[in-house]
């Protein structure tokens, strides 16, 4: 259960795209058609699904406050986690050439369609933001970090094949010669980063109170916006809870 | 003999309009949609960026001949990533509240796709000097459509400027509010960044014909 609702989180709330913003340079530039946004999508769900996972042992295991305790009782008071940084990207960039390597070698088929992409890969913010959201979201086992992983790759896969599809199409549509391209494409993302807005109300199911929005919304939104988005709900909660005391 | 060359000029220049990293290079948008809520953090993301590339820039064409290419994307991270925890520690150091506010997005410069787009285009095959002025007029150029959408997005959604209240006060209706007018709360979630955005690419070209896509 705890499963399926992060992975429908990470999906539809927290998309990569559509609420944080992550991998939009990749999500732009190879969005102009479907099979190769298809091709692109699926290497980044791969990679996440892979990095996501690592990087979590590595935090638990290394970087943490006092994670280096399994090692020998005196290194309990080391704190690397200024170090996180480095070492997730490094961890990203080896585990893309290795991916490359290894799909290569064994199924030259999905390394011709995959292929080109991974080396973009290890650029993409996408890939490095799942490792910093996983971190920053404090997520608890690495069964879940691979849920995680594998649900806000597939919600950049969503994204990137939504737009695309819409980019085939629009082209036969007469737009102002300044909004073509690019600028078109922008003000369609917002409009579909507007449309994922709707699915926030999901995991609250509904029936419990939410707060009016008229008072608290101006102040919610400023946090929400702000701070990342994990802590939105238990905000809503939170701030519900009170009004009801 | 003048500091800077004519041809020097133009690498601080052209990023700011003809060739500008987020409208016309379509580089490193991940950070500037997400943190334009506000000017504040938009100003301090943008000085980010500054230090992080013109430093970056510089290494990376110091150490250009002496790096075998197959490893460069690797290096590059590593000099990159050494730069931002410099940032994200001074930041969490200095402050602490802003560095909250940008939370995983300091971070993220690392991949931000103008910095990586730079050393491969530019500073792999330039000078020292040469390197550090593309640096810096990328970011500028990155710095002026940041610190547009965050004036724009903090005025209009939250009445302010820099957190300080330019339209009167919303509660006691004080100014413009006396009129009956009312913040835009809207503007301050991300979808409206990238609409923002999409508006300011539109204007752009609309003055340069040349960049007008078919």
């Amino acid at each position: 259960m705890e499963h399926i609702e992060l992975f429908f989180k990470s999906v539809f709330i927290d998309n990569m795209v559509f609420a944080t913003f992550l991998g939009m340079c990749s999500y732009l530039a190879v969005s102009k058609k479907v099979s190769t946004a298809i091709g692109l999508g699926a290497a980044v769900t791969f990679v996440l699904g892979i990095t996501v996972p690592l990087n979590w042992l590595l935090d638990q295991f290394v970087l943490q406050d006092g994670a280096l305790a399994w090692l020998h009782p005196s290194l309990v008071e080391f704190d690397l986690s200024f170090l996180s940084f480095i070492l997730f990207i490094a961890t990203i960039a080896t585990m893309v050439q290795l991916v490359e390597i290894i799909v290569e070698k064994f199924s030259p088929s999905l390394y011709n369609s995959l292929g080109i992409f991974l080396p973009l890969i290890a650029v993409n913010c996408a890939i490095l933001g799942g490792s910093l959201f996983m971190q920053s979201r404090e997520i608890a086992s690495i069964q879940l970090a691979t849920t995680y992983g594998i649900g806000s790759g597939f919600g950049f896969f969503l994204a990137i094949l939504a737009i695309a599809a819409i980019r085939e199409k629009i082209r036969y549509s007469s737009i102002p010669g300044p909004l073509r391209g690019l600028g078109i494409t922008f003000i369609i993302t917002g409009l579909m980063a507007i449309g994922f807005m709707s699915f926030g109300g999901m995991l609250t199911g509904g029936d419990e109170t939410v707060p009016t929005k008229t008072d608290v919304a101006v102040e919610e939104i400023k946090d929400s916006t702000a701070n990342g988005f994990a802590e939105d709900d238990e905000n809503i909660a939170f701030e519900s809870n009170n009004k009801l005391n | 003999m003048a500091l800077l060359s004519k041809k020097d000029t133009k690498l601080i220049t052209d990023p700011l309009s003809d060739n500008n990293p987020i409208t016309v290079q379509v580089l490193g948008i991940c950070s500037a949609l997400a943190i334009t809520a506000e000017l504040e953090a938009s100003v301090v993301m943008s000085v980010s960026v500054l230090f992080v590339m013109g430093v970056g820039n510089v290494v990376i064409s110091m150490i250009r001949n002496i790096v075998p290419s197959k490893i460069r994307i690797i290096v590059q991270l590593t000099v990159i990533a050494t730069l931002v925890i410099i940032v994200d520690l001074v930041l969490k150091a200095f402050a602490y509240e802003l560095s909250k506010t940008l939370s995983v997005f300091i971070g993220l410069i690392i991949t931000n796709c103008i910095i990586m787009g730079r050393f491969e285009a530019f500073a792999l095959g330039n000078g020292l000097w040469r390197s550090f002025l593309d640096g810096i007029g990328n970011a500028f150029g990155y710095a002026v459509i940041l610190i547009i959408v965050g004036f724009f997005r903090e005025l209009l959604g939250s009445g302010t400027l820099w957190g300080i209240a330019v339209l009167g006060d919303p509660i006691d209706k004080t100014g413009l509010y006396a009129l009956g007018y009312e913040n835009n709360g809207f503007m301050l979630l991300s979808p409206m960044a990238l609409i923002v955005v999409g508006i300011i690419i539109w204007v752009q070209r609309a003055r340069s014909k040349h960049l007008i896509e078919d």
